[in-house]
This record gives C-alpha cells, structure tokens and sequence, in this order.
C-alpha cells in the first residue's frame, strides 16, 4: 500500500538514529566549569547578544547529571583536576567536552607547578577553541562543531 | 627611642642589626631567641605590636644562611609597623613557632612549611597549605625546576 497516498503531507518518515541525533543536536545543554575570564564570555554568548539558544544550547545545567556538554572554562589546577575528573565521570553518556580558552588547551601561560597543561590530560576532549579569552562567536563555533560530531554518529548503536 | 633600640637593650644577644628608611624599621634578631623577642614586641607597653600581619619565608639563594623568615608586625595602639627578619639556615631548617603568641601564625607557618620547607617547631598541624597531599619537593625554592610536574591526584571518595 502506498503510505504516501494513505496518509498526504501529514508524515514524514526517518530512521530512528537519524531522529534521535536530530534532537541531540539541537538540544545540547551544557555544563559551566568556569574558573576563569572564559565563563565571563561564556555569559556573553548565553545573552542576547549572541544568544546560543538559536543553537538550541542555552539550557545550562549546573548539575553534570542533567547534562550532555561539559565547558571548561579557565585555568584547572592541579587540585582542581580531581574534582573536574569527577564530574565528567558523573555526566550521563554521549556527552561532549570543549576545552574553552588557552588556559583549558594548554596551561596558557600559567607554565608553572600548580596548573594542569591542558585538561586533556584528565579528560577526554573534542574540542579546543583557542584564545584568551575567545569572542562569544568562537564560543558558538564549538558548539556547531560538536553539533556536525553528532550528525554523523549512531546514537543507538 | 626606637623600637630598634629597645630590642637592642632589652636583648643584646639575640640582636644583630637593623635598618630603617621612611619610617619602615627592619630589626634582624637570632632565630634561637625569637619566641621570647616575640612575645616581648606584643606585650610589652612600649612596643605593643599586637597584630601579626604577615609570615613568609625568603629563598636566597647562594647565600649563607639561604633562607629567612620575614614578620611583619603592626601596632594598633600606636599605628605603628615592624619588620622582622631571621635567617635559617639550609642545614638547619627547624626554627620555633610563634603560633603560642599569635595564633594567626598557623596558616603562615603551614605556607612557609610548604613553599620553601622551613620547620616550624611546636607547630601543632604542620601540613602542607596550599599544595596538595602527595606534593614531593617546595615549589617556591629557586632551585625547583620550572618544568618539573607532579602526578595528578586522583578523585577522592566524597560521599
């Protein structure tokens, strides 16, 4: 039977992955770990101004359990790195990280005893957004680009 | 008569110089007698400095002694401030604490313990302050190597 002729313009059909990848993408709350400059243009991005809900992103979470994107924002220490260790393991699967800002890539300039050089060595990452600080709109770049990872992927593989 | 004076009477044995510009008197005292100096700069009237305002300790490196600790006093009654400055030497980190006549030390104490590893004897918590369990070494020293990295600690068991 012709489900088309059936039913007109009132279905669409998809596969289930795709579907679910589709709301993925455009519903990506993330988690706030500022300890620095970074999570202050991370509020810029978040207001009107730039407004990272056109991304579908401005759902912040300061719970890791309710969200899905994890913003390291700053410079992590090594005290710190425990606590940000647990926290990434406390975030529910798929989730995503960004490592936002020189000091969260690299150590920055902070090349010295007490600062971890680059988060990477604790968690994973998927994307480095370079700058001290970055503008909002590299900001909202990360997100597109962890957006074009989901594309592609099986959420229910 | 300065405070510099006073001690120079009062303690002539533990006295060994002083400087002072702009009104900013500097008195370098023995570290063996530095309780009993201390404990007179507070209570005795013509002195009272009653507030400690600052510990640290001074890495200088190739000298001898190496390194000093640095007090900073304040006088609230007579508005008036103090810098003492006691050499320890490398071979013998151990110097006493001054925790018995300004609690306020404690913390000081724990940070000079950590940054440079100068011992504070009759301390009674002297753990590290600032750096974290498991730190090998005191970062602040001239000699510890800028590139030198430590293990990352692990995730506690927070309930």
């Amino acid at each position: 039977m012709d489900l088309g002729k059936f039913f007109g313009d009132t279905i669409l059909t998809t596969r289930m992955k795709d579907l679910v990848n589709w709301g993925r993408k455009y519903s990506l709350w993330p988690m706030p770990y500022g300890t620095a400059c970074c999570a202050i243009e991370f509020m810029g991005a978040v207001s009107a101004m730039h407004d990272i809900s056109r991304f579908g992103a401005e759902v912040v979470r300061f719970s890791p359990r309710q969200s899905d994107l994890l913003l390291v924002m700053g410079t992590i220490n090594y005290k710190q790195a425990p606590v940000l260790k647990k926290i990434y393991e406390q975030m529910c699967e798929p989730k995503w990280v960004v490592a936002v800002g020189a000091c969260a890539s690299s150590g920055g300039f902070y090349d010295n005893y007490s600062v971890i050089q680059g988060i990477d060595e604790v968690i994973p990452v998927h994307v480095y957004v370079p700058g001290c600080p970055p503008r909002p709109e590299q900001i909202m770049d990360a997100v597109i680009k962890i957006q074009k990872m989901i594309d592609p992927k099986g959420a229910l593989d | 008569m300065t405070v510099a004076e006073i001690l120079k009477k009062e303690f002539p044995e533990s006295f060994i110089s002083e400087h002072h510009d702009y009104g900013d008197e500097t008195v370098f005292i023995q570290k063996s007698n530095i309780v009993t100096v201390m404990r007179f700069l507070k209570y005795d009237a013509r002195t009272s400095f009653e507030q400690l305002l600052d510990l640290c300790g001074v890495d200088y490196q190739g000298e001898t002694p190496r390194f000093e600790v640095v007090y900073h006093l304040y006088s609230l009654s007579k508005k008036k401030r103090l810098r003492i400055r006691v050499k320890v030497d490398e071979t013998d980190l151990k110097i006493n604490t001054i925790i018995p006549v300004w609690e306020i030390a404690d913390w000081f104490e724990r940070e000079a313990w950590d940054m440079y590893g100068i011992y504070f004897e009759g301390h009674p918590n002297l753990k590290r302050l600032l750096t974290w369990e498991g730190f090998v070494g005191h970062p602040l020293r001239k000699d510890y190597p800028v590139n030198k990295r430590q293990p990352i600690p692990e995730p506690l068991d927070i309930v």
